[in-house]
């Protein structure tokens, strides 16, 4: 079933609904290892400038070594940018890289804007401007974003392919932290559209936080950290692989609501002992 | 002369290009993009440009990141 349940960002369709970080691994085999077992179909990475050194000695392996291009859609990040320019900068730079690759990565960017190096917060000013240059760019374009769903409507606004409110801070593993907004940028980014993908980004501690995003109804999830950061990453990348199912199938499947009381599963008539007690006696 | 790569001093020869640049340092030219002052450069350009004094270059490459 789950071979079916296909969904588009733009230009993109996928079945996988987990996008994977290639950061923060302990080296390139670990990272190899846990993007298979994630299932994911996109991986997240960074531009950054190349190490320089023509002196003979052996430099250190280069992530292209060790990504399969013809199996994963590279999404390039504009993460360490903290203005427009920069980000803008960065976005060009990553778009000319997948070009020469030959992988359709070339044709969007995750955007990061971020505000302070403590919290890794994303500016709000400086994203929204971001967003509309890099559309003018001919960009497709996945924003970071806090979890507001005012912003999170003007992006959709300016054109960006898709929104990614932030669960909790970059790397902080502490899950969805405000679900109700979580679920008002659903409601307003979904109004009357939708298909309009929504990816939670970032704040992942572990599986269960990924069901969670995806029973509120987003359409994907983005994390790194909570593979990398894990004690057994391999293990973890599965365990978020069955996440995103499950929490995808829960949300298409529904969930009953909240009642204050229990209500038995096991019929109540018929039963050998006494009836139980009224409500209040115990 | 001298211009500026990933923000460090590097002597290069007047005739010098950004594909000089990127033999010197071993580096395969689909594996990198390249900016010369803040401008992109096309990997088509990199023989066909010139470098000149003071030319702040910045040659970056993919690494991990979420």
């Amino acid at each position: 079933m789950m071979r079916h349940d296909t969904y588009r960002i733009g230009s993109f369709e996928f079945t996988s609904r987990l996008f994977v970080g290639t950061g923060k691994h302990a080296d390139f085999e670990t990272m190899t290892r846990c993007l298979d077992a994630s299932g994911c179909q996109v991986v997240t990475v960074a531009v950054r400038r190349d190490v320089l050194s023509a002196d003979g000695r052996p430099r250190a392996g280069n992530i292209l070594d060790h990504l399969d291009l013809d199996r994963y859609t590279v999404l390039p990040n504009t993460a360490g940018c903290f203005n427009a320019d920069d980000a803008v900068r960065s976005a060009r730079l990553g778009r000319e890289l997948l070009d020469g690759l030959g992988n359709a990565g070339a044709k969007w960017v995750k955007l990061e804007v971020l505000a302070d190096r403590k919290t890794l917060l994303p500016d709000p000013i400086g994203t929204l401007a971001a967003t509309g240059k890099l559309i003018d760019l001919g960009f497709q374009v996945l924003v970071y974003t806090n979890d507001d769903p005012i912003l999170a409507k003007r992006l959709k606004d300016v054109g960006a392919t898709s929104v990614m409110p932030a669960g909790s801070p970059i790397g902080s593993g502490q899950g969805i932290l405000n679900p109700g907004n979580i679920l008002l940028c659903l409601e307003y980014l979904k109004d009357g559209d939708p298909d309009y993908p929504v990816i939670v980004d970032a704040g992942v501690g572990t599986a269960s936080d990924v069901s969670i995003a995806m029973e509120l109804g987003a359409d994907g999830v983005l994390l790194n950290t909570g593979i990398a950061g894990a004690r057994d990453p391999v293990t973890m990348a599965a365990a978020m692989n069955h996440a995103i199912q499950a929490g995808r199938l829960a949300c298409l499947a529904g969930r009953i609501p909240r009642k204050r009381y229990a209500s038995a599963s096991s019929p109540m008539d018929g039963t050998i002992g006494p009836t139980a007690p009224p409500a209040g006696t115990v | 002369m001298v211009v500026v790569v990933n923000g460090r001093d590097e002597v290069v020869d007047e005739a010098a290009t950004v594909g000089d640049l990127l033999r010197r340092f071993e580096l395969a030219p689909v594996r990198v993009a390249v900016e010369i002052n803040r401008d992109l450069l096309s990997r088509k350009q990199f023989d066909a440009t010139a470098l000149h004094d003071g030319d702040r270059v910045e040659i970056v490459t993919f690494v991990g990141g979420g």
